[in-house]
């Protein structure tokens, strides 16, 4: 049982620092550190096309798709200390998502056209996954696409989509077969956000952001070559999906990064006359977070170079989620207590927008992280979901 | 009767649909639903019946604060009907009650105590905030930290450290809020209310706008009367919480059962009405204390209650929104904003971090 890292991890993680160092622009760093885990579109375009640029548009890809070919511990490194460094997250949805399904049952023409578009930063995808009647039951999805001639026409609507009001590309599970059991009628299909009868209506969540949205598709005209695979497979791609690029699924770099933003308030915040990281109380708090955070760290590690081994994930993801969502939400809710009646402002003046508020710079933004970050344990599969993986496919029951 | 006629109020008057337009106008507030609470004598609940009001006592307060905490009001009536009339009642002059209570309970006037500055529990005595007498005025100088409505206020009731003959006294000083040197820096609150920092500079008042005296052994059972009201709003929020969220599980359909025929979701809310309950309990408590006499052991049962209290507000809150699943998250349900309302609870008056230290503090040795 080997706890080190090899050389050549070693290696790739100091030319990771040291690129950071170089190229990451300092007005985004302290955007990313002091922000919500989201991060600004326009911070994550130019992100993107720093990294592109290096070669790293698409760090878990293979080198055949102009990946850099790195092992699962080279991309983990990549992505925790990216985190930590105050580098927006590169999204999902194209990179690690919908990119896998084209590389492992796409058509060579589909991965031509749409892999390189990724990588680049061209193409901004989104997910069309859950729907208002279908959350935890993803397979009672209703949204459908029926055949006529060389298209499928598809309605619908899709609800959670993370930033398609951003987006360029859209990859969709739905309906083409309403007889059939909910699992075996189900496409992958890869729409264009631009298509007539395409509406995107954003949602506003709790905190006030609109960082979601409603997907309604009207008569949407979809060419057949835009079908990922085979017709009425898509279940299974979405399952590959679920188990597949789960490297990063406890976001330990960002935790580190949130619990750095948790010492720095505790720092300044005082209570009783002495500075709340003096209160031994909440100093044990803190060392209990810390605490789990290696755990998690290691655990991830002994994840990733299992499924290494086996050649494919497994459910073990699921400790993963569940755990590293938990203590997300753990690190945002201490921020909040540590603020204590700093934390109470959420707009400035009276309004609804942020603004400047009244409140010391340190507090700003982490009540309304705090809220954020509830979705953690709901989306991406909820932790009683997680739960029910765990007890079924690790345990047996 | 209390208990009954409000809560007929509050869904005649402010369901979820009339909340939501209340908090998109720009007073952030329903002056229409002012005047009903004035009508029913609501605001006249802790004003006396020789000053005006209907000298109701700490289950009234209790009674009518959990109705207006079960609907999620955003008007001041417990900063200004609850806090602020009691303090008058109990501190001030006759001259200065048969002033300023008869308009409070009319509604003509709404006032907010300013006490906590940051940091603070609710009960601390002021520190950043002082008085000092010249020429026969007042000159005040300070610092007040999330005083919730102040920006809806027509008066301040300011605590201020001043200097006596034996040491520190406490004053309670009425501040009219366009009084020059009152500056109020303002912002919408985590739950959708107004509130303000309130800075003073070279603040002055006449000698009359002192409310008694010495205030030092007075002042702290008023606001503690205050802190148990607060936590009768919350219980009145919890159990409305935990209630929508029974309903939400009851008619959300997933795997083709009702999601709340899953055991781990019984058992979730199981657990959260055990929180309900205990914070039921402290509740009353707490509305009774707050009568005692006997300082250390009002603070203690009222620093035990908001423990209760936090805790319950902090897993109810996050579950209801866990429960409701991506609902949960989303603004246009009722669910986000009783969640974010029990947070406030939490950081306002102390966190219960805060009120559990103090609570060791006075009761295990």
């Amino acid at each position: 049982m080997n706890l080190h890292y090899t050389s050549e991890q070693t290696r790739c993680r100091e030319e990771v620092r040291s690129f950071l160092d170089q190229n990451l622009p300092p007005d985004m760093r302290d955007r990313v550190l002091n922000g919500g885990h989201r991060g600004e579109p326009e911070d994550i375009r130019r992100w993107q096309r720093i990294l592109h640029q290096k070669g790293w548009g698409a760090p878990s890809w293979p080198k055949e798709f102009g990946g850099p070919g790195w092992g699962r511990v080279e991309q983990y490194l990549f992505e925790l200390e990216c985190a930590v460094a105050g580098a927006p997250a590169q999204l999902p949805f194209g990179i690690k998502m919908v990119a896998p399904v084209l590389m492992r049952f796409g058509s060579p023409a589909q991965q031509q056209h749409y892999l390189p578009r990724i990588s680049s930063g061209e193409h901004w995808w989104c997910q069309g996954y859950s729907e208002p009647g279908a959350g935890s039951d993803l397979a009672s999805l209703k949204t459908q696409a029926v055949r006529a001639g060389d298209h499928y026409i598809v309605s619908g609507q899709k609800a959670w989509n993370t930033f398609g009001q951003h987006a360029d590309w859209i990859f969709c599970l739905v309906r083409t077969d309403p007889a059939a059991k909910p699992q075996r009628g189900i496409s992958f299909l890869l729409i264009d956000m631009r298509s007539p009868g395409i509406t995107v209506k954003p949602t506003t969540l709790l905190d006030g952001t609109q960082e979601v949205n409603e997907i309604f598709f009207d008569q949407v005209r979809v060419p057949l070559a835009n079908r990922v695979g085979e017709e009425n497979q898509g279940w299974s791609y979405a399952k590959y999906l679920l188990g597949h690029e789960r490297t990063n699924i406890a976001g330990v770099g960002i935790s580190r990064r949130d619990f750095a933003r948790l010492k720095r308030i505790a720092n300044i915040q005082m209570r009783d006359g002495r500075r709340l990281l003096d209160n031994p109380g909440f100093r044990a708090r803190l060392a209990q977070i810390e605490i789990d955070l290696t755990a998690l760290e290691l655990t991830n590690l002994r994840v990733i170079c299992a499924d290494a081994e086996k050649g494919e994930p497994g459910p073990e993801s699921s400790i993963l989620k569940v755990k590293g969502s938990e203590l997300m939400q753990a690190i945002s809710e201490l921020m909040v207590e540590a603020l204590g009646s700093d934390a109470l402002a959420l707009a400035a003046a009276g309004g609804t927008s942020p603004g400047q508020l009244p409140t010391p710079l340190h507090a700003h933004g982490v009540t309304a992280l705090y809220l954020n970050l509830r979705k953690v344990s709901i989306f991406g599969g909820s932790n009683e979901i997680q739960k029910n993986i765990i007890a079924r496919m690790i345990l047996g029951l | 009767m209390l208990l009954e006629s409000t809560r007929r109020l509050m869904t005649d008057q402010y369901d979820a649909h009339h909340r939501q337009q209340i908090l998109a106008s720009p007073e952030g507030r329903s002056i229409a639903v002012w005047r009903q609470f004035a009508e029913l004598g609501l605001l006249g609940l802790n004003v006396p019946e020789e000053d005006g009001g209907i000298g109701g006592d700490a289950i009234d307060t209790l009674l009518v604060s959990m109705a207006l905490g079960e609907a999620l009001i955003v008007e001041p009536f417990w900063s200004s009907a609850v806090l602020a009339s009691r303090a008058i009642a109990k501190l001030g002059s006759p001259e200065q009650r048969s002033r300023w209570l008869p308009r409070l309970a009319a509604g003509e006037t709404i006032a907010v105590v300013a006490h906590e500055e940051a940091g603070t529990l609710h009960n601390d005595p002021p520190t950043a905030t002082r008085a000092t007498p010249t020429d026969g005025l007042w000159m005040l100088e300070g610092r007040k930290a999330a005083v919730y409505h102040a920006p809806s206020a027509d008066m301040l009731l300011v605590s201020a450290a001043v200097a006596g003959r034996a040491g520190l006294e406490c004053g309670l000083f009425a501040v009219p809020r366009d009084t020059s040197g009152v500056k109020l820096e303002v912002f919408t609150t985590v739950d959708s209310q107004r509130a303000a920092n309130i800075v003073l500079d070279h603040v002055q008042v006449p000698a009359d706008a002192r409310i008694g005296t010495d205030v030092s052994a007075l002042l702290p059972p008023v606001l503690d009367y205050g802190l148990a009201a607060l936590c009768a709003e919350t219980l009145g929020t919890l159990d409305r919480l935990l209630a929508i969220t029974l309903e939400y599980t009851r008619t959300r359909v997933q795997f083709g059962v009702p999601i709340g025929r899953f055991q781990v979701l019984q058992h979730r809310m199981a657990d959260m009405l055990t929180h309900v309950e205990q914070s039921r309990s402290m509740t009353y408590l707490a509305a009774s204390s707050s009568r005692s006499a006997v300082a250390s052991e009002r603070a203690a049962a009222l620093s035990a209650a908001k423990v209760v209290l936090g805790r319950a507000a902090r897993y109810v809150g996050q579950q209801a929104i866990q429960l409701h699943g991506g609902m949960g998250m989303s603004d246009e349900m009722p669910a986000s904003h009783y969640f974010k309302r029990l947070l406030a609870s939490e950081l306002r008056g102390g966190h219960t971090e805060a009120h559990l230290e103090r609570y060791a503090a006075l009761s295990i040795n």
